[in-house]
C-alpha cells in the first residue's frame, strides 16, 4: 500500500555487518540444568606454593521436585525446552548437589586486585546460564541475550548498587560491577518472571560453584588454614574449615540433607507471585466482591 | 476602567533619556518587557528544535524496532555511536533512552517551547505595545521570571546527563511509577523533573501577575475593555488561567517531590497514599494548561485573519464571550483524561458532558473565522497563511476531540494513538501554527526587518502538507488499537499489521523536521539582513503599530497614545484606506448602525 | 468503514455498542469537517483580493451567532446523552450481568497473572491457580474479573474486547466483559508502567464451554498434583470428559 523504502546503501551495508557480527545463532547452552561443570572462578593470580582444594557437595534423602515452569506466554523459547522446563531450585543427582556456591569467608590476607576479564551469565532459552556465578569484587560482569528477544537483568543487591538493564534484542551488555562482596545477589528478568539466577560476589578469587557432579576445584589457594562457606538457594549455609599444604591438595566437603528443606536462606530469596515462596514485595490477594 | 497616569519607575524614565546603558543591563539582564520576550523567544525556538529532535529518535524507533522473532530487522539509529552505552548499545535504543525521549519530548514542548512561545514572548511582548502603555506594571518581576525559565531550563537539560539518565515515567509523571527508582530505574532525573517545573511554575506565577496587574491598570487613554484586540483578550484569560491553575501543579510536584526524597507518602499505596491523588492534581492543572497552549494562538489568529482578510473579526464579542467561557469551563473538564484510571464511574457521565460543552465555545470561534474571512478581501502573506491553516487544523484537532470526550467510545481509543493524533493536531496544527503566524506577523516590529516572503510561503507549504501527512495517520493507528509509548510497537500482532504506517508517518516526519530548517534560515539570516521594515508592514490597526519598528525603551517616549476606536476596523465606509490604526482621530461621522 | 478506521475485529458483548456509537460521532464529525473545510476554501477562493474589490464592513450577526451555537450545543448534548447509558452498562459494577466466572487479574511489572477459582467455582480457596500471561474463558459467557496491581498503574486492555481499565496498586476495581467467539485474542498494556511497558502483553484465550471445563479441570489436576506449583503448558483439550465439575454457571445473557 506504502511505498516501499528505499535504505540507503550506507546505512544498509553496516547494519548488515551488524546483523551478522552480533546476535542470533546458537550458544551452545546446555539446556535446563545449567552447566555441566562447575565454573572454576576468577584465574586467580599465581601465587608461590599454590595448592589446590578439591571439594564435593553431598545430598542425603528424597529431593523435592522443581516446580515446572509455565512457558506458554513465551513459545519460542518454550520450544527449546522440549522436556517440559522446571525452576533449578535443587539439582540433585546420585548423591550430589549442584548449583552450590563455595568461597573463601576467612583466613586469607592481603588484598586481591580484581582481573580485567569479564565474567558472562548467558540468556538462552529464556533461562540464566549459568544459574549460579561467581565474580570478585570490582570485577566485570557481562549479560548475554542470545534469545534475540526482549529481557532485562534486574538486580537487587542488599550491599550494592542495584541496576536494571533492558535488552530489547540481542545483545551483550557492558560489563557491570559490583563493588562490595556480597553473598548472594538475585538476578531476575521481569518480562518473564520465572527467570532467576544468583551472582556471589567475592573479595578474593577463591571460588567456585558445584558442578552436576556435585565436584568443585578451587586453585591457586596460598598455603593456610581457612574457613569456607557454602551457600545453597534452598538449603542455605554450611562451612567448613580447611588446610592447605605448600603445594598440597586439600579435601573438603559439605553434606546437605534433604530434611533441611526450606532453610533460613541469607540473600535473594526468590520473588514468584506463583508460590508460597514469596517476599515481602507481595500484595495480599484480595476477596472477590459480591454483589 | 483607571487610565490614570503611568506610574513610571524613575529610573527607568531616566534611562530612557539620558543614560547610555551598559549591554549587560540592556540585553542580558534587562528589565524592557521587549527584550524579555525576546529572550523567552531564543530560549523556546532552541527547546522546540531541541523536542523536535528528540521526536526524530522516537520516530526512528518506532518504525525500525529490532524485533527479530517477528521478522523486524530493525535500523541502528543514525547518531546512535555519539550517545552511551546507558541509552544505545550497538546503535540499537533500549527502552531506557526510548521511555526517556517520550517523558522529555512531552515535558519540554509543553512546558520550554510552547508555553512560553505563546506566553513568555507574547505576553511579554504585546501587552504592554497593545494597551499602550510604555512597560509592564512590575518590570523587574519580569525579569526574574525569564532568568527563572532560564534556570528551570537548565535543570531539565542537567537531567539528561545524570546517572540513570533523564525522566522517563511520560510528560504526565504518574505516580507511583515517577516517584519510586525500583519501578522506573531513574532516581535524580526524575527529582530534577519535579524541581524544574515547580520552579518553572513560579516563573509563568511572575509572568501571570504582571500581565493581569499591566492590563488592568496601564490602558492607554480610550483603551475600554472592548476595544483591546483579541491577542490582548486571550493573554489576559490565559494568564488568569496560568494563576490559578499553576500553583496546583507546583502544589502537586513540591508533594512528589517530597515522596521522591524525604520519605513522605502522598502517592504510595503501600504506606497508605493514593497515586489516583497525583492524576487529580496533575489534570486540575493539566486541563487549563491546554487551553493555556491554546487560547493566545486562538488570538493572534482572530488580529492575523482580520488583518488579512481586511474586514472587522465577525462577532468580536461573542469571540470574546468564548475566550471567557473556553476560559471557565476548562476547569471542570479534568476527569476526561482519567475516564479509565478507576475514578468512580458516576464521575465519568459529569465528566463527559462538560467536555461536551466546551466544544461549543469553541464551535463559535471556528464559525466567527469563518464569517471573518467571508466577503473580505483576502491577502495571503505568510502570517495569514498559517492563521488559516490554525483554523482548519484545529478544526480536525477538536472534531477528534469528540469520540475522545463520549466516555464509552473513549474505551478503546484511550491511550492509544488517536489522542496522539488529537493533541498534535491541537498542540502543533494549533498552537505552533499560531506561533508561526504571530512570529511571522511580529518579526518586522520586533527586529526592524522583515523575513522573507517567499521562504516563508515555502517553509508553510511544506509544513502544512507533511504535518498532516505525519499525523492523520495516527488517528487510525489508534483506532486499530496501537497504544501509547510503546518502544517497539511490533511486539503485537494486531499493530505489527500496521508497521507500514509507522514507517510512512516516520519519513514524513522526517521531512517535517527538515523543514522546520528553512524557518529557522529565514529568521537567523531575516535578523540581520532582512528589508528594513516600516511601522506598519502589514496595514494594521492595534496600537503596537504606532510605535516604531523596533520600538525604543518606553515604547512610545512621552507620546502616549489615545485611542478612538477598535482593533477592528478595517475597509470603513469613508475612511482613506482600507485599515484605520486605533488612534487615527474620529471623523465626526456616526459609525455604522450595524455594529 | 471498519477498514478505512482499522477497528479490531469485535468479539464482545457490548463491543457492537461502542462501535456503533463510534460511528456514529464519526459520521457527525466528518460531516462537519467536509462542510467547515470546503467552505472555509471556497471563501478563501472566493473573496481572495483582487484589485477594485473592497470587504464587507459588519461587526457580525447575533442572529446567526445564536443559530450556530444552539446547533452545536444541540448535537453535542445529543452525543452526550445516547453514550451514558452504554458508558454505566460497562463501568458501573451495580450494572455489571451475573457473572459466569470470576477471575482475578493481577498486573506487574511487566506479566498478566490471572488467578482461576479451581474446582470449587470460588476465589480465595486452596484450589485457586494462577496462569501467566494467558488468560482462558469460556465463550459467552460473562466473565468479572478484579484488577490489582502488585507495583504500578498499568491499564488492562482487550482490543478486541473493547475493554480497558486501568489496574492501580491499593486499589481492587472491578471489569467484566463477555466474549462473543471463540478464538485466541490480545492482551495488552495500556499504561506507561516503566522499562518493558512495551512488551507487556499476553493471550487471550476463548473456548467453548466444554473446552473451558476440560482445560480449567487439566489446570486444578495440575495444581493438585503440586502443591503451589505453577501448572505446566498445557493445550485446551477437546471434547474431553475428565473429571471435574463444571465451573462455568449456565449462561443467563443479562442484556
Amino acid at each position: 500500500m506504502f511505498a516501499t523504502r528505499r535504505i540507503p546503501r550506507l546505512i544498509a551495508l553496516p547494519v548488515a555487518v551488524a546483523l551478522a557480527a552480533c546476535g542470533g545463532g546458537d550458544s551452545g547452552a546446555t539446556g535446563d540444568t545449567g552447566a555441566a561443570g562447575g565454573d572454576a572462578g576468577a584465574a586467580p593470580m599465581a601465587v608461590a606454593n599454590a595448592g589446590t582444594i578439591n571439594g564435593t557437595v553431598n545430598f542425603t534423602g528424597m529431593a523435592p521436585a522443581n516446580q515446572p515452569i509455565d512457558m506458554g506466554a513465551e513459545p519460542t523459547c518454550a520450544a527449546q525446552h522440549p522436556a517440559g522446563p522446571t525452576t533449578q531450585t535443587v539439582i540433585a543427582n546420585n548423591g550430589k548437589l549442584a548449583n552450590v556456591f563455595v568461597y573463601l569467608k576467612e583466613g586469607l590476607t592481603g588484598t586481591h586486585p580484581a582481573p580485567s576479564t569479564n565474567v558472562e551469565v548467558d540468556q538462552h532459552g529464556c533461562v540464566y546460564v549459568p544459574h549460579v556465578t561467581g565474580v570478585m569484587a570490582g570485577q566485570g560482569i557481562v549479560f548475554k541475550n542470545s534469545d534475540g528477544l526482549a529481557h532485562n537483568v534486574n538486580a537487587q543487591p542488599q550491599n550494592n548498587r542495584p541496576f536494571n538493564i533492558s535488552q530489547p534484542t540481542s545483545m551483550t551488555s557492558a560489563p557491570q560491577r559490583f563493588s562490595t562482596p556480597e553473598v548472594m545477589i538475585p538476578i531476575q528478568c521481569d518480562v518473564h518472571g520465572w527467570m532467576q539466577a544468583y551472582v556471589g560476589v567475592v573479595a578474593n578469587p577463591y571460588f567456585a560453584t558445584s558442578g552436576e557432579d556435585g565436584n568443585f576445584t578451587i586453585g591457586n589457594v596460598p598455603p593456610g588454614t581457612y574457613t569456607l562457606e557454602s551457600w545453597h538457594e534452598h538449603y542455605g549455609v554450611k562451612t567448613a574449615q580447611v588446610t592447605v599444604d605448600p603445594d598440597g591438595t586439600a579435601t573438603v566437603t559439605f553434606d546437605y540433607d534433604a530434611s533441611v528443606a526450606n532453610a533460613v536462606v541469607p540473600l535473594g530469596a526468590p520473588f514468584d507471585p506463583h508460590t508460597d515462596v514469596a517476599a515481602e514485595r507481595r500484595v495480599a490477594q484480595p476477596q472477590p466482591a459480591t454483589r | 476602567m483607571s487610565t490614570a497616569a503611568v506610574p513610571h519607575d524613575t529610573a527607568a524614565h531616566a534611562q530612557a533619556h539620558h543614560e547610555h546603558i551598559p549591554f549587560i543591563r540592556k540585553y542580558i539582564f534587562s528589565t524592557d518587557h521587549k527584550v524579555i520576550g525576546i529572550q523567552f523567544m531564543f530560549m523556546s525556538l532552541f527547546f522546540l528544535l531541541l523536542g523536535g529532535l528528540l521526536a526524530m529518535a522516537m520516530r526512528w524507533q518506532i518504525a525500525f524496532p529490532y524485533n527479530e522473532t517477528a521478522g523486524f530487522q530493525g535500523q541502528p539509529l543514525p547518531g546512535g555511536d555519539l550517545l552511551p552505552e546507558t541509552m544505545v548499545v550497538q546503535g540499537i535504543m533500549l527502552p531506557e533512552f526510548y521511555n526517556a525521549l517520550v517523558t522529555m519530548h512531552g515535558t519540554i514542548m509543553v512546558f520550554f517551547a510552547i508555553m512560553p512561545l505563546l506566553v513568555g514572548v507574547w505576553a511579554n511582548y504585546l501587552i504592554p505595545l497593545q494597551i499602550g502603555a510604555p512597560d509592564m506594571a512590575f518590570p523587574r518581576i519580569n525579569m526574574m521570571s525569564f532568568w527563572l525559565a532560564f534556570g528551570a531550563g537548565l535543570l531539565m537539560l542537567a537531567s539528561f546527563a545524570v546517572t540513570g539518565g533523564a525522566a522517563n515515567a511520560g510528560w504526565t509523571g504518574y505516580t507511583p511509577l515517577s516517584i519510586n527508582d525500583l519501578y522506573s530505574g531513574v532516581k535524580t532525573g526524575q527529582q530534577l523533573w519535579a524541581l524544574s517545573l515547580t520552579i518553572l511554575g513560579f516563573s509563568s506565577l511572575m509572568g501571570s501577575v504582571n500581565y493581569i496587574t499591566t492590563l488592568i491598570n496601564m490602558r492607554a487613554p480610550g483603551m475600554t475593555w472592548f476595544r483591546l484586540p483579541l491577542s490582548t483578550w486571550a493573554l489576559l484569560i490565559t494568564s488568569i488561567l496560568i494563576l490559578l491553575a499553576v500553583p496546583v501543579l507546583a502544589g502537586g510536584l513540591i508533594m512528589m517531590f517530597f515522596d521522591q526524597t524525604i520519605g513522605t507518602n502522598f502517592f504510595k499505596p503501600e504506606t497508605g497514599g493514593q497515586p489516583l491523588l497525583w492524576q487529580h492534581l496533575f489534570w486540575f492543572f493539566g486541563h487549563p494548561e491546554v487551553y493555556i497552549l491554546i487560547l493566545p494562538a486562538m488570538g493572534f489568529v482572530s488580529d492575523i485573519i482580520a488583518n488579512g482578510a481586511r474586514k472587522p473579526i465577525f462577532g468580536y464579542h461573542a469571540m470574546v464571550w468564548a475566550i471567557i467561557a473556553i476560559g471557565f469551563i476548562g476547569w471542570i473538564v479534568w476527569g476526561h483524561h482519567m475516564f479509565m484510571s478507576g475514578m468512580n464511574p458516576m464521575l465519568g457521565g459529569f465528566f463527559m458532558v462538560t467536555t461536551l460543552i466546551i466544544a461549543v465555545p469553541s464551535a463559535i470561534k471556528t464559525f466567527n473565522w469563518l464569517g471573518t474571512v467571508w466577503r473580505g478581501n483576502i491577502r495571503f502573506h505568510t502570517p495569514m497563511l498559517f492563521a488559516l491553516s490554525f483554523v482548519a487544523l484545529f478544526v480536525i484537532g477538536g472534531l477528534s476531540g469528540v469520540p475522545l470526550a463520549a466516555a464509552p467510545v473513549d474505551i478503546p481509543l484511550h491511550d492509544t494513538y488517536f489522542v496522539v493524533a488529537h493533541i498534535h493536531y491541537v498542540l502543533v496544527g494549533g498552537s505552533l501554527f499560531g506561533i508561526f503566524a504571530a512570529i511571522t506577523f511580529w518579526f518586522p516590529k520586533m527586529f526592524g526587518r522583515t523575513m522573507n516572503e517567499t521562504l516563508g510561503k515555502v517553509h508553510w507549504a511544506l509544513t502544512f502538507v507533511f504535518f498532516n501527512l505525519t499525523f492523520f495517520p495516527m488517528h487510525m493507528l489508534g483506532s486499530g488499537g496501537m497504544m501509547r509509548r510503546l518502544y517497539d510497537p511490533t511486539q503485537y500482532p494486531h499493530i505489527a499489521s500496521m508497521q507500514d504506517t509507522n514507517i510512512f508517518i516516520t519519513w514524513c516526519a522526517l521531512i517535517l523536521f527538515a523543514a522546520q530548517l528553512i524557518f529557522m534560515w529565514n529568521f537567523l539570516w531575516s535578523l540581520f539582513k532582512g528589508k528594513l521594515a516600516g511601522e506598519n508592514p502589514w496595514e494594521a490597526n492595534s496600537l503596537e503599530w504606532t510605535a516604531p519598528s523596533p520600538p525604543p525603551h518606553g515604547n512610545w517616549g512621552d507620546r502616549v497614545p489615545v485611542v478612538h476606536r477598535g482593533p477592528y476596523e478595517y475597509s470603513a465606509p469613508g475612511a482613506t484606506a482600507d485599515y484605520q490604526l486605533q488612534t487615527e482621530a474620529p471623523t465626526g461621522q456616526p459609525l455604522p448602525a450595524t455594529h | 468503514m471498519n477498514e478505512f478506521w482499522r477497528l479490531p475485529v469485535n468479539v464482545s458483548s457490548y463491543g457492537g455498542d461502542i462501535d456503533g456509537m463510534f460511528m456514529l460521532i464519526a459520521w457527525v464529525i466528518t460531516i462537519v469537517f467536509f462542510a467547515v473545510e470546503i467552505l472555509l476554501v471556497w471563501f478563501l477562493f472566493r473573496y481572495r483580493a483582487r484589485p477594485g474589490r473592497k470587504a464587507a464592513y459588519m461587526h457580525g450577526n447575533s442572529r446567526m451567532e445564536v443559530l450556530w451555537t444552539g446547533a452545536t450545543a444541540l448535537i453535542v448534548l445529543f452525543i452526550g446523552v445516547i453514550s451514558r447509558g452504554l458508558w454505566l452498562d460497562i463501568k458501573d459494577p451495580l450494572r455489571f450481568p451475573e457473572p459466569g466466572l470470576q477471575l482475578i487479574v493481577s498486573a506487574k511489572q511487566f506479566e498478566w497473572n490471572t488467578t482461576y477459582p479451581g474446582a470449587d467455582g470460588q476465589l480465595g480457596t486452596a484450589d485457586d491457580f494462577i496462569r501467566r500471561n494467558q488468560m482462558h474463558v469460556p465463550v459467552n459467557v460473562p466473565v468479572r474479573i478484579t484488577l490489582v496491581s502488585e507495583d504500578v498503574i498499568h491499564s488492562f486492555y482487550l482490543p478486541e474486547l473493547r475493554l480497558k481499565q486501568d489496574a492501580v496498586p491499593g486499589m481492587q476495581i472491578p471489569a467484566w466483559f463477555e466474549a462473543t467467539q471463540t478464538g485466541e485474542f490480545t492482551v495488552g498494556c495500556a499504561e506507561l508502567c516503566g522499562l518493558q511497558h512495551y512488551r507487556m502483553k499476553g493471550t487471550l484465550t476463548v473456548l467453548s464451554a466444554d473446552q473451558f471445563n476440560a482445560w480449567n479441570a487439566q489446570q486444578v489436576a495440575a495444581a493438585g498434583a503440586a502443591p503451589g506449583t505453577t501448572p505446566a503448558l498445557a493445550a485446551p483439550v477437546m471434547n474431553n470428559e475428565a473429571a471435574g465439575s463444571p465451573v462455568v454457571a449456565a449462561a443467563s445473557h443479562a442484556h
